[in-house]
């Protein structure tokens, strides 16, 4: 990002001009007023509704809106919920199954990205045919992603039934339909969506990569595998950086795919937070509860996003 | 990069070692590419089969008897929800909740990115970066008052509705998803174009301003001739992610007729009554994922393009 | 009353102060160099001129018109920029009418002006290209057309010739001259390469950190300039700025030169400047250009001032027209140029004349000149 001072122009005055015309002032204020209605609209829309929504994680909210402060309450029962394991509460759920899914979902797609990517670089005939299809599930909706892999899952369907006609009768799997491990299955239909992309984040880091470095490494006797564990992988810190807070957003926001593969699964044994906060504000009539939820998912964004965005457009020098 | 080569080895049995390993790195790359392939395959045959085929076939096979009728009859007759008169009404509802959506997002965000980057004035970083974190919010964090926002004005609408005979398209679920996707779209563009427009070379800009073109037309005749690839890379990003939404479809738009294919879809699947018609699912989720597959197929470049732009920010 | 001035201009960047006071004026027909290293000022006071940045205080006159406030299209000037900012969706011919379409020029007389622009740069058949199309000299061609196509007052450069090879900018350069010549028309022009200020410029001023150094013609820039900064950057290969002092012989001041390992150099100085004497025994920055350090036969006959001194030769250039040769005085390499046949071996101490007319001294402390 370059704001070169000298390469700027700068057309308001930075004092009055007594000759300036109220049409030239015009001019002057024309990009701002250009740009205000999107700004306003994010200020409102975006940072509004967030206070709002804060807001009403402190009311009693039930069905409809309340905006009778009662202080931490919804927090309270939530933190209470946290420890209710035995029988599991919707929230302790919820969290526990965000913890799975978003470090198997970031490592299975980080490590198998980068496994593709390396493959896929080691000059492949027919990489032209290969790449797209990697990638084409991210075009995909949840929906269509979850009605896939849901057919696909299904014991009386998909796999295990082929399996069984194929001969492996011994052969159990049905993980959609178990409470404790329907969650791996959002990781598995989550996985084959995003891995692709990550391979392609990762493809073009290492075609990024000055191939003058690698010919220096070969000369210096390194293999092939210590390359890549010693040059490559260290050189591609940034696309790390990148693709782990793309999966981290995408994993606390994935709400769809769990509807459409599970519907929620076995007595809600599927949800996210996102599902606990839908199901809380729109089904079970807790809006404050739900509220809260929310605001916990925007905290957990915001400790990640936040220095990044901030290291990302900070003025960098020249 | 230029892909490693392995150094070349005196040894004879170095060949073998090379060859092997080809057969290896081929074969892993065939096997994923099995992996990620094989739901879509599933999804198509299963959806040109009868639904005897599916209950006593296998799930790989090709169709015996490929019939179009699943197809017709998840796009004219299946019952979503209550309705029975198949999905087609429902993609036209996206296509019309999409195309007004995208045109507008993407002009914003051109707007936005054309002053963020060549008329900068103080803050303007501040105002990009509060514009960029709405990129990365979670929605539930807005949903409820939007939800409250959108129905006080469908009832102000109602009441516009009895009094002067139009609403304006206040309260209609179209128009308001329309309104909810621009919102939480226009920080994705502004980047989009942002970043465009950094590159472009600011002394264009001052050519033209020489040469005494206005704001407006820098923009209409030096930015927006120039910027064709930023278009469509930014059109084709908010075409697949507004057609693939579900969370504000289904809450704002999850019942009545105005839903979008997304939660049509969702409905077809789980609707419990009568028998599970596999196939016609099936095709539904075709129909469904058609539109985005067919942007991916002829213009998958661009996809990726905006997929990264979207991922590598600043 | 000049055809350009510029009063007391100064341009605030925040707590940044970009330009600190200039001042200058260029005659009508005149050509005004603006030269410096990157980040001194120069192509942002080109754009306070151009009106593409808003200046803090002060005052730009173009032919007697206060143009501070204007809008860039009613200053009436053109600029020539680096990239050539051709519009690339636009023709040639679209891209020199632009200006005029801007302006509600009718077509036909759009026409006739692209066809006159044409004819004078012989760009007539590029007309229907687009800029893509066009080699690097085509394109400064352009855009040059789309300058001269407004017949304005103030022609701007903006380093017009840093983008092109060596060959090219040499030729381009004689280009410039030769309109700058022909069209009588006065120019601003911006340009770190100190070749191409000596070159076409009638008046130079030379800018470090937001403020004219020296303001003069190439002449007085080359031979008398003010302090260390201009003789350093102005001349290639640059002036030999040498650490020594100053030590009396007998009545006349003398130059000594420290060198490794042997006894100093004494040169004697026949018309020393008057404030040198004030420098006795105390350090000074001897400055004397390449050309004023030569083999003996070279040396200039008519000089009045010339020394000769044994010096050791560690390096020998010769760079086809010209022999250099480096030698160290004053823990400094200091080079010599010679006649390309000069007969010197690197390693051997050789005899060389200091043309001392030629000689130019610096307070160390201040770093201005010792006048």
């Amino acid at each position: 990002m370059s704001t070169v001072a000298t390469s700027q122009i700068k057309l308001t005055p930075e004092h009055a001009r007594p000759r300036a015309s109220v049409r030239s002032r015009l001019q002057d204020a024309l990009p701002k007023i250009v740009l205000a209605p999107s700004f306003a609209i994010t200020i409102v829309f975006v940072y509004g509704f967030i206070l709002w929504t804060i807001y009403l994680s402190f009311t009693n909210s039930k069905t409809f809106p309340s905006y009778v402060i009662t202080g931490w309450r919804a927090y309270q029962r939530l933190w209470g919920w946290t420890f209710d394991t035995d029988p599991p509460s919707s929230w302790y759920t919820s969290i526990t199954n965000m913890g799975i899914f978003g470090f198997l979902y970031i490592l299975i797609c980080l490590a198998l990205g980068l496994f593709l990517a390396i493959l896929l670089d080691q000059k492949i005939r027919g990489e032209g045919m290969l790449r797209p299809i990697y990638l084409y599930p991210m075009a995909l909706s949840f929906i269509v992603t979850g009605v896939a892999w849901k057919w696909f899952l299904d014991p009386g369907l998909g796999l295990e039934q082929t399996l069984h006609q194929w001969g492996w009768t011994s052969f159990h799997f049905d993980w959609i339909k178990n409470k404790d491990f329907v969650i791996y299955t959002v990781v598995i239909a989550g996985v084959w969506q995003a891995s692709g992309f990550i391979m392609a984040m990762f493809l073009a880091g290492l075609r990024g990569i000055d191939g003058e470095i690698m010919k220096a490494a070969q000369i210096d006797g390194a293999t092939t595998f210590q390359l890549y564990r010693r040059i490559v992988i260290p050189l591609l810190r940034p696309i790390f950086l990148s693709a782990f807070i793309v999966l981290a957003h995408l994993a606390i926001k994935s709400y769809d795919l769990v509807v459409a593969l599970t519907s929620g699964g076995p007595g809600g044994s599927a949800w996210l937070p996102s599902n606990f906060m839908y199901e809380y504000t729109f089904k079970r009539n807790e809006m404050a509860v739900g509220s809260a939820s929310a605001v916990i998912m925007l905290m957990t964004i915001v400790a990640i996003i936040v220095p990044y965005l901030y290291s990302e457009l900070r003025e960098k020098p020249r | 990069m230029s892909a490693v080569t392995t150094p070349a080895r005196q040894a004879t049995g170095g060949v073998n070692i090379k060859t092997i390993n080809r057969i290896v790195i081929y074969g892993l790359l065939a096997l994923f590419a099995l992996f990620y392939l094989m739901p879509l395959f599933v999804m198509l045959v299963t959806s040109f089969k009868t639904m005897d085929e599916i209950q006593n076939g296998n799930m790989l096979a090709l169709p015996k008897a490929p019939t179009f009728d699943p197809w017709l009859k998840a796009w004219g007759e299946t019952c979503v929800g209550l309705t029975c008169a198949g999905i087609k009404g429902y993609f036209w509802n996206s296509i019309k909740m999409v195309v007004p959506a995208v045109l507008i997002s993407t002009m914003l965000g051109a707007l936005n990115g054309y002053v963020l980057t060549k008329w900068r004035f103080r803050g303007a970083t501040l105002v990009f970066g509060l514009m960029l974190f709405a990129c990365f919010i979670p929605f539930q964090s807005v949903l409820l008052p939007m939800a409250t926002i959108l129905g006080s004005v469908g009832r102000f609408g109602v009441t516009l509705q009895n009094s002067i005979g139009t609403n304006f398209g206040l309260g209609n679920s179209t128009v308001n998803l329309v309104f909810v996707h621009v919102v939480y779209g226009i920080g994705f563009t502004t980047l989009f174009f942002r970043n465009y427009y950094e590159a472009f070379p600011t002394e264009l800009v001052k050519a033209a301003q020489v040469d005494g073109a206005s704001f407006f037309q820098i923009f209409r005749r030096i930015m927006l001739p120039n910027s064709m690839p930023i278009f469509v890379v930014t059109v084709i990003y908010q075409f697949t992610n507004i057609w693939n939404d579900f969370l504000f479809a289904s809450a704002y738009a999850g019942t009545g007729d105005a839903m979008p294919m997304t939660v049509a879809l969702n409905n077809v699947v789980n609707t419990s009554t009568g028998v599970v018609e596999y196939n016609v699912n099936m095709a539904a989720a075709m129909i469904a994922a058609l539109p985005t597959l067919l942007v991916y197929v002829l213009a998958g470049r661009y996809f990726v393009r905006g997929l990264m732009a979207g991922a590598v920010k600043g | 009353m000049a055809f350009l001035e510029i009063d007391g201009l100064r341009k605030r960047f925040g707590q940044v102060e970009i330009l600190k006071g200039i001042d200058l004026d260029l005659e009508k027909g005149g050509f005004l160099v603006l030269v410096g290293p990157s980040g001194c000022g120069k192509s942002t006071l080109l754009n306070t001129i151009a009106g593409l940045e808003t200046i803090t205080s002060g005052e730009i006159r173009v032919d007697g018109r206060t143009i501070n406030d204007l809008h860039p299209s009613k200053r009436d000037i053109a600029m020539v920029f680096q990239s050539y900012a051709l519009y690339p969706n636009m023709t040639v011919a679209g891209n020199i009418s632009f200006g005029m379409e801007m302006r509600g020029v009718p077509a036909a007389e759009r026409q006739k002006a692209i066809d006159k622009v044409a004819k004078v740069l012989q760009i007539g058949h590029l007309l229907q290209r687009k800029p893509s199309q066009l080699s690097g000299g085509q394109r400064q061609r352009v855009a040059m057309g789309r300058a001269l196509v407004r017949d304005p007052k103030l022609f701007l450069f903006d380093e017009p010739l840093s983008n092109l090879d060596a060959k090219l900018r040499v030729d381009m350069r004689i280009e410039i001259k030769r309109l700058h010549a022909t069209t009588g028309t006065t120019i601003v022009y911006v340009t770190h390469d100190q070749i191409e200020a000596m070159t076409l410029a009638t008046k130079i001023a030379v800018m470090r950190d937001g403020e004219v150094q020296q303001f003069g013609t190439p002449a007085e820039i080359y031979n008398n300039p003010t302090n260390l900064f201009v003789a350093d950057f102005m001349g290639s290969p640059a002036m030999n700025l040498i650490p020594a002092t100053i030590g009396t012989n007998g009545n006349a001041l003398s130059v000594v030169l420290q060198r490794e390992a042997r006894e100093p150099i004494l040169l004697p100085m026949a018309n020393a400047p008057a404030g040198l004497s004030a420098f006795q025994g105390k350090p000074i920055i001897f400055g004397v250009r390449p050309e004023a350090l030569t083999d003996p036969e070279g040396a200039e006959r008519n000089a009045s001032n010339i020394a000769t001194a044994d010096l050791h030769i560690e390096v020998v250039e010769p760079a086809g027209s010209d022999t250099f040769a480096v030698t160290n005085l004053g823990g400094k390499g200091v080079v010599a140029r010679l006649r390309a046949d000069a007969n010197i071996q690197p390693g051997t101490v050789t005899p060389l004349a200091f043309n001392l007319t030629k000689a130019v001294f610096f307070d160390p402390a201040t770093e201005n000149r010792i006048r």
